[in-house]
């Protein structure tokens, strides 16, 4: 074990230390513990100047609503945005961790990121886990050669479509662009397309809901509009519930004071200050 | 439960306590023990039909029931029957469509013809009405399931009620419900959104717009089914009676995307 | 969900068994005033992920003082209120009268242990007017065990309902609650916002309700929208 005063420096990836325990306790019928799915409906789809990315905004903890109002459409970098469906965590950790990589890559090169540099990086971390990591991700971005879109599937094969769906609103959404999906479409047009596709999932899909977010990604420009729509109002409640005074029952009462022993006042410097902190 | 012998329809012994005409004979004193696997046929289906949609209609002028079906028969993945016929005319108010095991459909399809056959007999001028044969397909799924014995398949119910449209649907297990738009399988997660969304924006409409997008519906469902098929019937109920057309094309195929440049 | 979990399909075989059990969702909420029972189920009728339909109430009337919520399996629940039916129907010929709340809800007690090992997989909740002409409602598991209580939440959000109804109706662990019997318009409305909650947080409810306010001049219905999502 590493000492208090020399921390060993853990490895990088994940930690596997409890995995053969783990192992042994679900053997002996102590359930392993769920993680947060977003049972979700996720799209994006290719125009004449760029791309548009959709998402629900429900996440599911089996058939209870986790978050009404969770984020599925994650940054990726300046010109580059990641729709995720799947294990909450794993999508917004595998988003994170290439977007920290594409910022690094960026300012390395000094250029706009191609979005297949971000594919190819998700592919191969999602690939190295085997499906293990269970992001099913739409990534959609401008670059130099123009606006890109790319299906990637949680054990690390992707496809590069003018149009795609995940998530268990899937095929809901997929029957709406199957219908009618053109090529070259306006913005406007592609917006409400898309809005249409998530609107499929949010309302025939159980675990899909609550508001639809849309991201435009156009050549030098990103337009986050969330939310785009609050699909379905909530209901209003008719009496209301506020408890009188002395509800609940005091079984006993008392008081400890606090004794002030010392007081210290230590001024900190302010960041206008000559003794500021030099951060260069 | 060795009811496989004593099934109704089954002809009698030819003598007491010997074989029955096509049944399975165990001779006296070496009863050979009961496996139970002759019930496993109906725990899987093997030649399978894939959705069946259908909704209703009304603007005032026209109304009735659409309802469509692809003709494949699928052998697990491959694309075995080409002609399976999945709508079939009940009498002239009502159409049922079914999905799932084409066996087993063709079975419940002679009894319901028996029934329309009994019911022709009676000679009163009345005929079944859709709630009728939908509850009683009810009871038929139920009870099988309840033999843990299903009929493997989904049906729709559709027709005229009284001057109304009608429209229900029944799976393997006696699930039961009306709705004024069903899918069964993919067609539910693929068509009955579309289908919604459309009638949603339009309430009322004409028979020809029902057809347009029935097939249109048709098409997106062949695009992502896979064990879907480009040659469909389409059924109409109206208050003037049944049609099921002869055999379609999807002709109006729309491909375009797959030139999109990578 | 679409995605490929890592292990799903390690057992084919067992995922392709017939199972005669299907969960079609749907709740129902009861509550029982001095001289009125009021009961309330969603609309919407579920497999798995996709809505059958927006539109399918899952209360039974079964005269004019009783009502039966029933939902959980929905093959089950046909077949149970259908058989129940036909039961009522006998008893009406056979005794020129209706069956009293508390003989209907002993008759269902005992069709659901009838199916004691093939049981009716069905959350029940039967609420009427007893011989007395008080407020009753009775709750069952699916074997048949029952029992008579004020107010009850049964079937998909049940979990999340009860605690609520013991706050508000049973007036639980308040030290300073008066309990005065509950009138209809707030048991209505506390149903009403019950539902309201439930579809905020319940996958499998939502759509709309029905109500039924049954009291000594009958049954009246009302109906009210939820969210759709």
């Amino acid at each position: 074990m590493a000492s208090v005063l020399c921390p060993e420096v853990t490895p990088p990836g994940f930690s596997f230390e409890n995995h053969q325990r783990n192992a042994f306790l679900v053997k002996k019928g102590f359930p392993a513990p769920k993680a947060t799915k977003t049972g979700t409906t996720i799209v994006g789809a290719v125009f004449r100047d760029g791309v548009v990315l959709g998402a629900d905004t429900r996440a599911t903890e089996n058939t209870i609503v986790a978050s009404k109002n969770c984020q599925k459409i994650h940054y990726m970098a300046p010109n580059m945005y990641c729709c995720g469906a799947g294990t909450a965590a794993d999508t917004e950790f595998t988003t994170a961790a290439i977007s920290s990589q594409l910022e690094l890559h960026r300012l390395n090169t000094g250029r706009v990121v191609p979005v297949v540099t971000a594919n190819m990086m998700l592919r191969q971390m999602l690939f190295r886990y085997q499906g293990h990591i269970g992001a099913a991700l739409i990534l959609g971005g401008v670059d130099n050669a123009g606006p890109h879109l790319y299906n990637i599937y949680p054990h690390g094969s992707s496809d590069n479509l003018p149009y795609c769906t995940m998530g268990s609103g899937s095929l809901a959404a997929m029957a709406v662009f199957e219908s009618r999906w053109k090529p070259n479409m306006s913005e406007e047009e592609a917006k409400v397309l898309v809005r249409d596709a998530v609107a499929a999932g949010v309302f025939n899909d159980l675990a899909s809901g609550n508001n639809i977010d849309v991201c435009v990604l156009k050549k030098g420009t990103v337009d986050f509009i969330r939310p785009y729509q609050v699909a379905n109002e909530k209901g209003q409640r008719i009496n209301t519930y506020k408890y009188k005074k002395g509800t609940t029952v005091v079984l006993n009462q008392r008081v400890i004071p606090i004794v002030v022993e010392e007081e210290v006042v230590r001024k900190v410097p302010g960041p206008d200050s000559e003794e500021s902190m030099d951060t260069s | 439960m060795a009811h496989h012998n004593f099934d109704r329809f089954a002809a009698g012994p030819l003598w007491h306590n010997g074989p029955t005409p096509g049944g399975i004979y165990n001779f006296p004193g070496r009863q050979v023990e009961d496996s139970g696997r002759f019930q496993e046929r109906s725990k899987q289906p093997i030649t399978t039909g894939t959705s069946v949609i259908a909704f209703k209609y009304d603007n005032g002028v026209e109304k009735g029931v659409a309802i469509a079906a692809d003709m494949l028969g699928s052998y697990g993945s491959l694309a075995r029957f080409r002609d399976c016929r999945r709508l079939c005319k009940v009498n002239n108010q009502i159409i049922v469509g079914a999905g799932g095991d084409y066996a087993d459909f063709q079975y419940v399809q002679s009894m319901i013809e028996q029934k329309t056959i009994d019911d022709e007999c009676l000679d009163d001028g009345f005929s079944m009405k859709p709630r009728a044969i939908y509850t009683w397909l009810t009871n038929i799924l139920y009870n099988r399931r309840s033999k843990m014995d299903p009929f493997w398949n989904n049906f729709i119910v559709a027709g005229m009620q009284d001057g109304e449209p009608y429209l229900g649907s029944i799976d393997k297990l006696g699930t039961a419900y009306e709705d004024n738009i069903i899918g069964t399988g993919l067609g539910m997660q693929l068509g009955v959104p579309l289908i919604r969304e459309a009638i949603e924006r339009k309430p009322l409409m004409s028979k020809a717009e029902a057809q347009q997008l029935l097939v249109h519906t048709m098409e997106v469902l062949f695009y992502r089914d896979a064990r879907s098929f480009p040659k469909y019937q389409l059924g109409f109920i109206t208050p003037d009676g049944v049609t099921i057309s002869d055999p379609l094309y999807l002709d109006n195929q729309k491909w375009g995307f797959a030139l999109y440049k990578k | 969900m679409a995605v490929v979990e890592p292990f799903a399909g390690s057992r084919p075989m067992e995922a392709n068994r017939f199972s005669p059990y299907s969960d079609n969702g749907g709740t129902v909420v009861a509550i029982a005033g001095e001289d009125f029972s009021v009961i309330g189920s969603d609309t919407r009728l579920t497999v798995g992920y996709a809505i059958n339909t927006r539109e399918q109430s899952k209360l039974f009337r079964l005269s004019d003082k009783t009502v039966l919520g029933s939902c959980g399996c929905w093959c089950d629940v046909l077949t149970l209120t259908r058989v129940l039916t036909a039961r009522l129907q006998m008893y009406n010929h056979e005794h020129q009268k209706v069956m009293s709340t508390p003989a209907v809800a002993q008759l269902l007690s005992t069709m659901l242990y009838y199916k004691r090992f093939f049981p009716y997989y069905v959350s029940n909740i039967l609420a009427g007017l007893d011989a007395e002409g008080k407020g009753a409602v009775y709750h069952y598991d699916p074997v048949g065990h029952y029992e008579r209580n004020h107010y009850y939440a049964g079937g998909a959000s049940s979990a999340l309902l009860q605690p609520f109804l013991d706050n508000q109706v049973g007036l639980k662990n308040m030290t300073n609650a008066t309990k005065e019997p509950i009138t209809r318009e707030r048991a209505v409305a506390i149903i009403k916002d019950a539902f309201i909650s439930a579809a905020e947080r319940e996958i499998h409810t939502g759509d709309a309700v029905m109500i039924s306010i049954i009291d000594k001049n009958g049954i009246k219905e009302e109906r009210f929208s939820l969210r759709k999502d």
